[in-house]
């Protein structure tokens, strides 16, 4: 129960948000603001499921029974890590939003919240059809805060998020429908239950056809490289608390769809386009850090350096071993913290000089000294620094990769060279060098203020305490990562052999 | 008292958050005691620690701080391991770092922003013995990219000059390139041996692994990539005299006493595995031989005092390499030890000398300073001495041992001893010029010279450093342990002619310096008139032309393929998309003209395409 809960706290706290906006302007933010604070509370109560090692918190209830589909929530570890990441984040695009989201406030913090309750729901969802829903329910109102409150190109940003998220997501309704037809075939019934759709044998070229789509569409999201150019236009026109949200949990959404649904739901498949995918996650690092380096705007650099991250993700995900999904997890955590950090440290520079481009800036470093310290915490985190939770997840990925694939984990290796040479790249351009402001209004570039400190200070604690003692989220995630191994074991196994 | 190692890296680590948690405001009043006594704590602690330790007469101590990730066998601890080897290196980071703080605090007295300097430096000191005592590879990873990430930041200390920070990221990509070739190395390892724990690894690598099997090859390769890069040994060496942007204190630990170091602690760590792998550790040799000759070349050219006594340091860790190579462990370990005592004397003394001078680094700007500045004038001589091998300096006996030690290999031994003797002779000539240009000779100052810099923080570690640079030769070094069963060549019969050569070529380098910038006997110009001289000259004033060979072959290609692809030409595919339904769009727009005729021909003629198809086909 406490699951629905959860997301009806979001669902309604955002019709709520809206309409308090006739109160007064600041009410909005505020009511959200204990709506996700009240949501991250509650989940310190699924907090057992690490010890549990099985699901918590099972919600049933039927929806359309002739169809076997049905309100079937659900959290183990991997799922409780993640919907605390997105409260955590959701908390930090609100502060982020604060000061920056002036019109239609209401109407903003209404996207906002019910963009967050999608999210959640996909992290809980067991019917794949109930998952698609909240697939398509984080859309549309991420698509609004695009449009409505993005910069100067926003439609068309916005437009080629929806159409890039849309077509691939027609792609998994179609492989979920198939899916749900092959447990009719076999089974005698239609089901869209997980645990159900496990048991279907998905070998042969069809699982393949029905695994790529549901690849698509979390290659998409995640994204990989060639799927991943809607990122840079959505990134640097999307507001601030849109980059956070986008970056820091929609992206992870793919990355759970894979771990959750696309190997164990298509075993054979999987290990067979493992190559394909793991040299996918190691051109993602190389080629979208390369392009990186080549931005001037600074969200967009960001942007391209999320999916170089992410393909350490992939990378871990399709090594399928535990070292390498634990990479893959602690990645996901870490880079969620540090990607939405640089997207506020960014939002933060455009809110104050009105451009995001690179070449006007310069030696920002005595005039804002606390935005600096902050800004190459951030970058030193992004590189992979020992010590900070980056690293964590990068190593154990490769070190995990290493055993599945060491061609593309020594390629995937490089990227670590690259990241340091876009990260130090951008702390050179924007807060070192001689001071000039010939090109832009500054007397509004000011320091980081109290408020903003106690974000990045959150921020910061969270990625250190992931790198010092990674421990206390590498044992949430342990047994639902078990459960998932031994379940695959034999397809494993049968693939080392050559039997498939 | 042992299970309070912990303490070692803590007390920095405080002091780095107690610095920076202020937002690097603390007047240097505290941000001084702070910055300098969290090290000299440190020290405190680390000399009670070795005494107990080496009085104990035990091999190893371990303690567990905590478990710092548990995946599946994959379990590396935050823990530390002290043996004679981290002992050593203890003392030297504490020691000698203490005392460069100390010399900093009145160095740095009157920069702005000396708490973030001192915050810089103390994380530094916390990595630097995280690296030096941590069990297992990752924690000593750790402490190998924490101590790069502080040299980058403190060569780029002075960040308005955007000089210095492209040479704070060279210093940094380019270390980051050995240190990446080193993860994989950690990643080769752990799959084929399951786990990272060095000691294991070691054991286990004895007992799986064939002398010279590809493994115990490809292994040692990855892991000599990472300290080739940051102890700037040939390929990667390229960084280390640009990292001179930094303040001199730096250059003295970091640079010159401590990081660079890194790589030569880690092949000693790793004796065994590169033992398993007798082609990379010759390798290892040639690569030591190559860095110091062509080093010391370099070093003979330049003229910024700094600069020289960079390449004399790459030179240095050559000699170190040289001995790793030849299996003369403990020589190396013990030269890292007394190059950290007068190669910090000498980088402080040039801060001394440089700061006199109100920030002149040029040696040709300089010129009988004996007088004027004395303290620094006895430094650079002693420190001199013992970077030349003068006997009975510190330098003498560790350099005499790696050499012996190269001369006991068979076959090869001879070469590689002729090539240490050759790079002596030339560490004598480098050394002097540089002594007998800044001391002796006519004054080339511009500005005037008030009075040398210094006090007792700045004094008070010279001359330290002196006595050590003098005497540190009879430090023992208690490494016995840790290499017990390496070190197979026993004490030669060595002949009187033998040590002979080895005492007399530094002194005939130093001879020749004194008849060409002393005595002016000899004349450079005359030397340097010829075209064949010049363009030599050049090419060793550039460094051999690395820097050319890297910028052309790896930096422009890259900068290139980014220019060119700036826009991404994966979206190119999806904006041809849009752009192709676009025209669809547009032509088939066209066709909806409103007029009935044009209505009813393309219906009638589509109706006969098709009957004709049916009727065809």
């Amino acid at each position: 129960m406490i699951l629905v809960t959860l997301i009806a706290i979001l669902f309604v706290g955002g019709l709520v948000a809206w309409f308090s906006e006739r109160i007064s302007p600041t009410m909005p933010r505020l009511v959200a603001l204990i709506a996700v604070t009240l949501d991250l509370l509650l989940m310190f109560s699924l907090l057992g499921a690490g010890d549990a090692g099985g699901w918590v918190a099972t919600f049933e209830a039927d929806w359309i029974p002739r169809f076997g589909i049905s309100f079937y929530f659900a959290a183990d570890g991997l799922s409780v890590l993640l919907l605390m990441l997105t409260a955590f984040l959701g908390i930090i695009a609100i502060g982020a939003a604060w000061g920056e989201i002036t019109e239609r406030s209401g109407f903003f913090y209404f996207n906002l919240l019910w963009t967050l309750a999608g999210v959640l729901g996909v992290f809980t969802a067991l019917d794949l059809f109930l998952f698609f829903f909240f697939w398509e329910v984080m859309l549309i109102p991420m698509y609004l805060i695009i449009a409505i409150w993005g910069h100067e190109n926003k439609h068309y940003a916005a437009m080629k998020f929806f159409i890039f998220t849309q077509v691939t997501g027609m792609l998994m309704l179609i492989s979920i429908l198939v899916l749900a037809y092959f447990h009719y075939v076999q089974k005698g019934s239609l089901s869209f239950n997980y645990h159900d759709l496990l048991n279907v044998s998905t070998a042969g070229s069809m699982g393949m056809w029905v695994m790529l789509g549901f690849f698509l569409s979390f290659a998409t999201k995640l994204p990989s490289v060639p799927f991943h150019s809607w990122l840079p236009d959505a990134h640097s026109q999307a507001p601030t608390a849109g980059s956070v949200i986008l970056a820091g949990i929609l992206l992870k959404t793919g990355a759970y769809g894979l771990i959750r649904f696309t190997v164990p739901l298509f075993p054979e498949a999987s290990m067979a386009f493992a190559p394909y995918a793991m040299a996918l996650a190691a051109i993602s690092i190389l080629y979208c850090a390369k392009v990186a380096f080549a931005q001037t705007d600074i969200k967009r650099l960001i942007a391209y350096t999320s999916v170089s991250h992410m393909g350490f993700v992939t990378l871990g995900i399709y090594a399928w071993n535990e070292q390498a999904l634990q990479g893959a997890i602690m990645t996901m955590l870490a880079h969620g913290l540090s990607a939405a950090a640089l997207f506020m440290l960014a939002g933060g520079l455009q809110h104050r000089i009105h451009t995001r481009d690179m070449s006007e800036m310069g030696g920002f470093w005595p005039k804002v000294p606390r935005m600096t310290a902050v800004a190459i915490f951030f970058s030193v985190a992004a590189l992979g620094m020992p010590g900070l939770g980056n690293f964590i997840g990068e190593f154990l990925a490769l070190i995990g990769a290493f055993q599945a694939n060491i061609t593309m984990t020594v390629l995937a290796a490089f990227g670590l060279i690259l990241a340091s040479v876009y990260s130090l790249w951008v702390l050179q351009k924007v807060f070192q060098g001689e001071y000039r402001n010939a090109d832009f209004d500054d007397s509004h570039l000011t320091d980081l203020s109290r408020r903003e400190m106690i974000y990045f200070a959150l921020m910061m604690v969270g990625l250190i305490w992931m790198g010092m003692y990674p421990q206390s989220f590498l044992n949430m995630s342990e047994p639902a990562l078990t459960q998932l191994l031994t379940s695959t074991q034999g397809v494993a196994v049968a693939v080392l052999q050559g039997a498939l | 008292m042992l299970e309070l190692i912990w303490l070692l890296p803590t007390f920095p680590l405080l002091g780095f958050l107690a610095l920076v948690l202020t937002g690097g405001t603390l007047p240097k009043q505290i941000a001084g005691p702070i910055g300098a006594g969290s090290i000299g704590l440190s020290f405190a602690v680390a000399a009670l620690i070795a005494m107990e330790f080496v009085g104990s007469g035990e091999d190893y101590f371990v303690y567990e701080a905590w478990t710092w990730m548990s995946v599946g066998n994959f379990s590396p601890g935050v823990t530390f391991y002290l043996d004679g080897l981290s002992t050593v290196m203890m003392l030297v980071i504490t020691g000698v770092g203490f005392l460069i703080h100390l010399y900093a605090t009145g160095y740095m007295a009157d920069d702005p922003s000396f708490a973030r300097f001192f915050s810089y430096m103390n994380l530094f000191v916390a990595a630097m013995l995280m690296l030096v005592l941590g069990d297992n590879l990752v924690l000593l990873y750790l402490g190998w990219e924490g101590v790069g990430l502080c040299s980058y930041l403190l060569i780029g200390f002075w960040y308005t000059n955007p000089a210095n920070g492209y040479a704070a990221r060279k210093a940094f990509v380019v270390t980051r390139v050995g240190d990446t070739s080193m993860a994989i190395g950690l990643f080769l390892l752990f799959a084929q041996l399951g786990t990272l724990n060095i000691q294991d690894l070691m054991h286990a690598a004895e007992g799986e692994w064939e002398i010279g099997s590809g493994y115990a090859v490809a292994a040692a390769l990855l892991l000599l990539g990472g300290a080739v890069g940051k102890s700037a040994q040939l390929p990667l060496q390229t960084w280390l005299p640009d990292a001179m942007a930094g303040p001199t204190p730096i250059s003295a630990l970091i640079h010159a006493a401590t990081m660079v170091t890194a790589g030569v602690y880690l092949i000693a760590r790793t004796h065994i595995l590169f033992e398993l792998a007798p082609s990379v550790q010759l390798l290892v040799a040639w690569i030591g031989l190559a860095t110091l000759l062509i080093s010391g070349f370099t070093a003979m050219t330049q003229s910024d005092i700094k600069r020289v006594l960079a390449y004399s340091t790459v030179s240095q860790i050559g000699y170190m390499f040289l001995g790793l190579g030849v299996g003369a462990w403990s020589a190396s370990v013990f030269h890292l030890m007394t190059h950290a005592f007068f190669k910090a004397l000498l980088f402080l003394a040039s801060g001394t000398v440089i700061l006199s001078l109100h920030h002149e680094q040029n040696i040709f700007k300089m010129g009988a300073l004996r007088k004027a500045l004395p303290v620094s004038f006895a430094s650079f001589l002693i420190g001199s001495l013992a970077l030349t091998a003068f006997p009975f300096t510190s330098g003498y006996f560790s350099k005499d041992e790696i050499l012996l030690g190269a001369l006991a290999v068979e076959g090869v031994g001879t070469w590689l001893w002729l090539g240490g003797v050759i790079g002596a002779f030339f560490t004598g000539i480098y050394t002097f010029r540089l002594f007998f240009i800044v001391f002796f000779g006519e004054s080339n100052v511009e500005h005037h010279v008030d009075r040398e810099v210094g006090g007792w923080h700045m004094n008070g570690p010279l001359i330290i450093l002196m006595i050590l640079a003098l005497v540190g030769g009879f430090i023992h070094v208690p490494v016995e342990a840790v290499f017990s069963h390496g070190e197979a060549h026993d004490e030669h019969h060595v002949s009187g002619l033998i040590h002979g050569i080895m005492i007399a070529v530094p002194l005939i380098g130093i001879g020749i310096s004194y008849l060409f910038f002393m005595s002016k006997t000899f004349s450079v110009e005359k030397l340097m008139s010829s075209g064949l001289a010049q363009s030599l000259h050049k090419f060793w004033l550039g460094g051999w032309g690395f820097d050319t060979l890297y910028n052309a072959l790896i930096v422009a290609p890259f900068l290139f393929l980014a220019r060119i692809n700036r826009k991404d030409l994966v979206d190119s595919f999806y904006a041809l998309i849009v752009t192709l339904s676009q025209a669809a769009n547009g032509m088939i727009v066209k066709t909806q003209t409103g007029s009935l005729r044009w209505y009813a021909l393309t219906l009638v003629g589509g109706l006969v395409i098709i009957v004709t198809l049916g009727v065809l086909l």
